[in-house]
Order: structure tokens, then C-alpha cells, then sequence
């Protein structure tokens, strides 16, 4: 306690942090993992950048739907949904539109996040599993509409699919490095922007919708309002993910480019990963990537295999590997807790009842 | 004339949704779980189905003694085994139940190839009676819209008169309270999901006789179980009918207005319900 | 025995006893841990150590729904009726474990003549009284040598409070044990043999409640 006489403020007897020593040395060896990664198009081959897109792309997928689903609550099996309307939109706008496909790229991820604001209008009209579904339907409205575009006078190749001239046209090497980065701001940018949610109001406010919605309505929180941003912000994250993918592979194909699978990838990635954390995803798409790689000959056992995978992670491991490793190490590679520091190690005491 | 024959189709092919759809509706109103391999199970059966008429040389709809208990000792263990483990997690049971519809897929398409497959049940398939020029009613749909009005009947009187319908009724409402009159609700949320597959493998059967399907064709029938229900509205077994014949409609009507578009015009429809009348057309008061 | 919910600790090493056909009391104010008690009795909650001993063996884990077919019956804060069932149909749950004894349907509506008369009404759409006379029915029916009594009067008016306590008497009278927990105290002591107190956890108090003091009792139920 204080005395009663006039004295410079009291030192507080605990500090606020969210560094860890873990934390701090694994930023260094990630700051240095991202200029080598950087570097890529000049020291790996051709097949192992366009490998890498793929992992980029599917980083960024992934932290998308862990954003929704870990943090947000929100179970979505419709984000192919935005993924089809990213290619489609760099097709429109480079093929038609005449933009460089570069710059429409970004611009997919900004036609993507203002589609989802109508959509989001329907599909939170439904809770739980009911939305999850309603998602899917969302997804296959748009699958079908791009179909039978011409009906409503949009050319979008009908389900043939279409080819990103616009991108084909472009030299080679010039556009294998500029999708490469591109996959690579994408990939990393993802990450980024979920660890800055998570430490700002808006992941404060979503930690405390996950864990009670009811109370954290009651304390203010705008719970709805928060949702849709998280969705739109989703939204905008896969549309540019599905914009990058596209622009490797140039081929657009309404049956592939909506597929359901790409959520069953996303899914996959993140239970197994680690759901509502930010490295879970990161080490679910080394590993899904791997799997890919290897048993690849193996058809569709290896979606088997997964698929039991995930269903024994989503009853048992709940916190999937992420979740395994830090609960027994109580570490944090990104760290969003805050934790309370006492003043020379002092222990708060519990206040003694009368 | 067109017109009302679409709409009469509509209506048949509403009894085919309802299937669909009870099985769905039922699980989600006791243990407020949406399996999402719903769809799947049903295009199950139905190559269950193709085992028994194909490899056996039996009818169709004789495969249903076989395969109903089957499909139900499915359900019961598979609810007690895995299923009842997720229930305590909003997010655990869709994450499971969609990876459970990964492995039926693929097991599907490892054993089946993805082909095309159909069930034929002879005659009764395009039989049909002559009403006018324009509208005939087949046999076979009519025969689907009769099974699933008893069935919903049938369903009805369980779970009003019995006392498994009590406990059901009970445990949906309580969980707690009723462990407290002694319901083990571990086994009430099986025998929930037993009856839900013994409809899933009766809408089974009755899809491969009057429709084709393949290893990848279960989604669509979940989205469309779903949205019958969601137009139906919420916790009532009869609204499953009307959404079902709803969607049928909206379904047969934009077929007719361009071919590409019926179930396109499906979806639409759906999400104009979604929009004005979120709670469906038949929602229950208390209905969450 | 001691409980926990999560960190919080509810019950401070509780020990009592109840011997058969006795009506006993359990009294305290709210957050005493008096419904902690009743629920790891019942089965809702483990206890992180100790034990319940029922009839003289010990109950181990047993789940709640096995034990209503020993014999253990709760009737829970709160009522906790099924909405969507209607009074008739409330009771015939409770005959769910179908356990031998002198309660039915019949015997229940001369306990509490106010039943029958609704026998079909939604349990939805009961008064408070009503729902608790219910709610005692239902645990009656499935004939229980012990039967748990959590917060009996709680929102309910004293004349509707005084015709359920006017029932207990029948009931201890077919040879069931009671317990009661109450913060009503004068009521739960009137009906009891003995009573315990409990306070933040700890057993406070203990005794025949013909020689409880009312000093005694407020001493013991306040802490002062």
C-alpha cells in the first residue's frame, strides 16, 4: 500500500507481455527464413518455385479458414466459393478488363471481399452447421452461375473454362517470378495479417466470442458485426489465393476452380495442424504438402487416409499437432496471449475471506 | 398444361427430398448435429443397392430388407463409437462428419470406379397414369411420395406415443434432466442415428431406381436435404414434406423455364426463403 | 468428500450420513454448496476425493442414470421438466428406470391432487407450484429409496411452498429417505429429523433439529 504522503506515482507491481524467449529467437530465424525465401526465383528451379506457389497458396487457404473457424467459430465449406471468384474475376478483368494481371490480382481479392457482403447477408441468417451448409449452397449458386454464364450475359467460358490469356501472354520468366512473389505475399501475408488480428481489438473481441457469445454480447461486443468482418476479411484472403493459383496453372475450370475439395484441403490442414492457433496451419500445410507429394500414386487411398486422419484429430487431438507440441512445452512461436509479469517475482495472493 | 405438369413432377419429386431430408432433420432436433455425411450415406445405399441387384439378381426394393438394419447398425455404432465423443464441441461434430463423408466418397470411387450407376426395378420405373395430354403421374414417383408420407407418419407416432419417442423427445430437450429419470443419452443420440440411416437407406434405394448416381453425386443430395428442411422450417417432421415439395417445385418449374437451370433455380429459390423467411415457411416457435 | 468445478473449490472434505427413512436437511446460504452436494450424490458430479456410499457400498462412478436404478432420485434446482412433453407424459419418464414400488401415476395424483386435473396440459405451460409438484412426481415415480430435494421452495409463493411440504409427510411415510436442501429454514428444520449446515463448503452445523437454537442456526448459516 501507498503511504499518505506526497511521493513520485507507485511503481505498478505488474507488467503486461507477450514476448517469450521463444518467441524472440523464433522471429529472428523466421525474419531469415523470409530473405532466403525471397530469394527463391534466383537460386531453385523452376519446378520447385511453382511447388512453392502451391504451398503459398495453400498457406494462405488455410489460415483463412482457421481465421474463421478457429478464432471466428464459423464453419465454412462455401470458400471455394471466393477461390472461383478470384480466378474468374483476374480472367474478366486481365482478359476483358485489360488490366495487367499483376494488378488484377489484387483487385480479385478486393471483387471477392465485396461479393461477400451480400453473401453474408444470407448465410448468417443460419448458425452452426445450418451455415456451414448454407455456405456450401452459397459456393454452388456461383459454381452454377459461371456455368450457365452466358444466360445471364456474362462470358465466362461456360464449363469448358477458360484460358488467362492475358497471363499467358506475358514473358515467361517475368510472369514465373511475378506469381512466385506474388504466392509468396500471399503465403506470408496471411500469416502476418492473422497474427495482427489476433493482437488487435478485433482478436480480442473474437477470443471472447469464441469462448462465450453470450457474454461477450452482453459486455458490448458487437458479435455480429465482428463475424462478417472476419468473413469478409476470409473473403478477401482466398479470393487473392484463388486469383495467385490460377494465374500459375492459367487454365480455369468452373468444376475445378469451386471445388468443395479445396475446403476438405483447408479442413484438412488446419484440424490436423492445429485449429485456433497460427502455427497449427503453418505446420498442417507442410505436412498436407508432403503427403501430396509422396503418396500422390497412391489415388484415392491417400484421401482416405486423410479423411480418417482428420476425423480421429477432430474427436481425440482436438488441438491438432500444434496444439500437442505447445501444451507440452507451453510455447508460442507467434505469441497473441498476454500474460501478467509480477514485480520481482512476487505471487499475487488470493484475497482472505472474512 | 406444361406448366402444371411441372409443378405436379414437382410435387413427386418433393416426396424424394423428404426422404432425404428426414433423416437429417430428425438427428439435428435430438442432438443438435448436423452430419454432414449425410449425402453420402445415402448414394451409399444406393451402391449397396447396386451390390445386391447387380451381384444377386434381386429387386430393388427387396435390397431394402437387407440394407435398412444394415445402414441403422451403421448409424448405432458408428453414433456410439465416434460420434457421441464430438457432441460437446460446436465445431467437433461438422469436422468429423465431413471427413466421414471423405472416406464414403473415396472408398466409393476405389470400389465403384466413378461411373454412373442406376438401379433397375422393372416395369414400375415408367409406368405411368394418363391424366391429360401433358401430365402424367409415374408410378415410381408416386410410390416415393406414398413411402415418404408413411414414413413421416410412421415417424410421427413413434415419437409422440412410444416410450423410445418419450425418451427421444426428452433427451432433445434436456440432456441432464434426463439422465436424472435414468435415459442414458449416449444411447438414445445411437438409436437417433439408426433411425436416421434406416431413412437414408430407404431415400437411398429409391434415388438409384429412379435416378443415376456416382461416388461424387452424395453432396449435391446433402444440399439438397438441407435446404428442404431449412425451407420447411426448423423442428417440424411435416414441414420436412412441404420443403421438400417446395424445392421440388422451385426445382421442376426453372428446369422447364431453361433445362440447365433446375437446380439452379433450386438453390435460388432457397436463398429467397433464406432471405424473407429465415425461419422457414412451417418453424416451430420454440424451434432453435 | 471434496468437489471442484474447474479451479473453484466447492466442498471443503464434506462429510455426512443419512441413515434409511430418515428426512434430513441440508441448509445454507446461496453458493454454500449445498446443490454440489446433491449433485455428486446423484451422479451429475465426481467428487475429486472422497466418496459416496450408498445402502453401504460405495457408488464409485456410476454414472446418474444407473444410479436412479439403485434408487437415487433428484428433483434439480430449477425443475428442469421437459417443455415439449406434457405432465402425463413428464411422469411416465419418470417411471423410465422402472423400478418396483407404491408410486404410480395414480398414488402421484393423490399426492398432489392439482396434477390430474392438467394431466394433458403442455409441461411448457405450468405455474411454479405446479412444476414443482410435477417435477417431485416425476422423481416419485421411479420409486427411490433415496430421493433429493435441491432448492424445493425457491420462486414460489409461501401458500404454494406450504402445500408441497404438506406432501412430504406421504412420502417419508412409504419408508423413502429425504433430503432436503433449503435456504427456506424454518420450513426444511419443520419437516427434518436432523439437519446439517453448510457454509462456503464446510459442514457449519449438525444436529437433531429438536435441539437446533435458532442462534445455533443463524450462527452457523452466516458465519458469524
Amino acid at each position: 500500500m501507498t503511504e499518505a504522503t506526497a511521493q513520485a506515482e507507485p511503481q505498478p507491481a505488474v507488467r503486461v507481455v507477450r514476448r517469450t524467449w521463444f518467441s524472440v529467437g523464433g522471429a529472428v530465424v523466421v525474419a531469415a527464413g523470409l530473405g532466403v525465401l525471397v530469394a527463391v526465383p534466383w537460386w531453385a528451379s523452376e519446378g520447385q518455385a511453382r511447388n512453392l506457389v502451391e504451398f503459398f497458396t495453400l498457406l494462405a487457404l488455410a489460415q483463412m479458414w482457421n481465421l474463421l473457424a478457429g478464432y471466428a467459430g464459423l464453419v465454412s465449406i462455401g470458400q471455394q466459393a471466393f477461390i472461383g471468384i478470384g480466378a474468374y474475376s483476374l480472367y474478366l478483368l486481365g482478359d476483358d478488363g485489360g488490366v495487367h494481371p499483376f494488378a488484377a490480382v489484387a483487385l480479385a481479392g478486393l471483387v471477392a471481399a465485396a461479393i461477400s457482403l451480400p453473401t453474408a447477408l444470407l448465410a448468417f441468417r443460419l448458425r452452426g452447421g445450418y451455415f456451414a451448409i448454407g455456405t456450401w449452397v452459397i459456393a454452388e449458386v456461383f459454381h452454377l452461375l459461371t456455368i450457365n454464364g452466358a444466360d445471364i450475359h456474362v462470358d465466362t467460358g461456360g464449363g469448358e473454362g477458360v484460358t488467362i490469356l492475358s497471363a499467358a501472354r506475358l514473358e515467361r520468366t517475368f510472369r514465373a517470378h511475378g506469381t512466385y512473389w506474388w504466392a509468396l505475399g500471399v503465403g506470408a501475408g496471411s500469416v502476418l495479417l492473422a497474427y495482427a488480428i489476433l493482437r488487435s481489438r478485433l482478436g480480442l473481441a473474437l477470443t471472447a466470442i469464441r469462448d462465450d457469445e453470450t457474454a461477450a454480447g452482453s459486455l458490448g461486443v458487437g458479435v455480429l458485426r465482428q463475424k462478417v468482418l472476419v468473413y469478409v476479411i476470409a473473403a478477401f484472403g482466398c479470393g487473392l489465393a484463388g486469383a495467385v493459383i490460377y494465374l500459375n496453372l492459367l487454365r480455369v475450370q468452373p468444376d475445378a476452380a469451386f471445388d468443395v475439395n479445396w475446403t476438405a484441403y483447408m479442413i484438412f490442414i488446419v484440424v490436423i495442424g492445429g485449429i485456433g492457433t497460427i502455427e497449427g496451419p503453418i505446420i498442417g500445410t507442410i505436412l498436407f504438402f508432403t503427403l501430396q507429394q509422396e503418396l500422390s500414386d497412391y489415388g484415392v487411398w491417400y484421401l482416405i487416409v486423410l479423411g480418417g486422419v482428420a476425423v480421429a484429430f477432430a474427436v481425440w487431438v482436438r488441438g491438432g499437432i500444434w496444439g500437442l507440441v505447445s501444451r507440452r512445452f507451453v510455447l508460442e512461436l507467434f505469441p497473441v496471449r498476454r500474460r501478467v509479469v509480477y514485480r520481482h517475482g512476487e505471487r499475487a495472493r488470493a484475497p482472505v475471506s472474512e | 398444361m406444361v406448366w402444371v405438369n411441372a409443378v405436379v413432377q414437382g410435387i413427386l419429386l418433393g416426396g424424394l427430398y423428404a426422404l432425404f431430408a428426414t433423416g437429417l432433420s430428425l438427428v439435428f432436433g435430438v442432438m443438435r448435429l448436423v452430419n454432414l455425411a449425410h449425402g453420402d450415406l445415402i448414394v451409399l445405399a444406393g451402391f449397396l443397392g447396386v451390390v445386391f441387384t447387380h451381384d444377386l439378381g434381386w429387386n430393388p426394393l427387396l435390397t431394402l430388407v437387407v440394407i435398412v438394419p444394415l445402414l441403422a447398425a451403421l448409424g448405432f455404432v458408428g453414433q456410439l463409437a465416434i460420434l457421441n465423443f464430438t457432441l460437446d464441441s460446436g465445431l467437433s461434430p461438422l469436422l468429423a462428419t465431413f471427413g466421414l463423408s471423405i472416406i464414403v466418397q473415396n472408398t466409393l470411387l476405389e470400389q465403384f470406379s466413378a461411373d454412373q450407376r442406376g438401379l433397375s426395378a422393372g416395369t414400375i420405373e415408367t409406368d405411368s397414369i394418363r391424366i391429360s395430354n401433358e401430365i402424367s403421374l409415374g408410378w415410381f414417383p408416386l410410390t416415393t411420395f406414398l413411402v415418404a408420407v408413411v414414413l413421416l407418419v410412421g415417424l410421427q407416432l413413434v415419437i409422440r406415443w412410444t416410450r423410445l419417442g418419450r425418451a427421444l423427445r426428452a433427451t432433445s430437450d434436456d440432456r441432464r434432466a434426463a439422465q436424472l429419470v435414468g435415459i442414458d443419452n449416449r444411447v438414445v443420440y445411437a438409436v437417433a442415428m439408426a433411425i436416421s440411416l434406416a431413412t437414408v437407406a430407404i431415400a437411398g434405394i429409391f434415388l438409384g431406381v429412379r435416378t443415376s448416381f456416382a461416388p461424387t453425386t452424395g453432396p449435391t443430395r446433402l444440399l439438397f436435404a438441407f435446404e428442404a428442411v431449412i425451407i420447411g422450417g426448423l423442428g417440424s417432421l411435416w414441414g420436412t414434406l412441404v420443403g421438400g415439395v417446395a424445392l421440388g417445385i422451385a426445382q421442376t418449374v426453372s428446369a422447364q423455364i431453361s433445362p440447365g437451370w433446375g437446380v439452379l433455380g433450386g438453390h435460388l429459390f432457397f436463398l429467397a426463403v433464406l432471405l424473407l423467411r429465415p425461419r422457414g415457411l412451417f418453424a416451430r416457435a420454440d424451434a432453435s | 468428500m471434496s468437489c471442484f468445478y474447474g479451479d473453484f473449490q466447492a466442498l471443503f472434505d464434506v462429510s455426512l450420513h443419512v441413515d434409511e427413512g430418515e428426512t434430513v436437511a441440508v441448509i445454507g446460504a446461496n453458493g454454500a454448496g449445498k446443490s454440489t452436494l446433491l449433485g455428486t450424490v446423484a451422479g451429475l458430479l465426481r467428487p475429486a476425493r472422497g466418496e459416496v456410499r450408498f445402502a453401504g457400498a460405495p457408488i464409485g462412478r456410476q454414472p446418474a442414470f444407473r444410479r436412479v436404478g439403485r434408487g437415487i432420485s433428484l428433483v434439480p434446482e430449477g425443475r428442469r421438466l421437459f417443455p415439449s412433453l406434457t405432465v402425463r407424459e413428464n411422469l411416465l419418464l419418470g417411471a423410465q428406470a422402472r423400478r418396483r414400488g407404491p408410486w404410480n401415476e395414480r398414488r402421484v395424483f393423490e399426492v398432489f391432487p392439482l396434477l390430474e386435473a392438467i394431466a394433458s396440459r403442455s409441461a411448457s405451460a405450468l405455474s411454479g407450484g405446479e412444476q414443482q409438484a410435477l417435477a417431485i412426481g416425476r422423481a416419485l415415480m421411479a420409486n427411490p429409496r433415496l430421493l433429493l430435494l435441491d432448492e424445493l421452495s425457491l420462486g414460489l409463493a409461501p401458500i404454494v411452498i406450504q402445500s408441497l411440504y404438506a406432501a412430504l409427510p406421504s412420502i417419508a411415510g412409504e419408508g423413502t429417505t429425504v433430503v432436503l436442501v433449503e435456504q427456506d429454514v424454518g420450513r426444511a428444520l419443520a419437516a427434518a429429523s436432523r439437519a446439517y449446515c453448510l457454509l462456503e463448503g464446510r459442514i457449519s452445523l449438525e444436529g437433531p433439529t429438536s435441539e437446533l437454537t435458532r442462534e445455533q442456526v443463524t450462527g452457523a448459516y452466516f458465519g458469524v
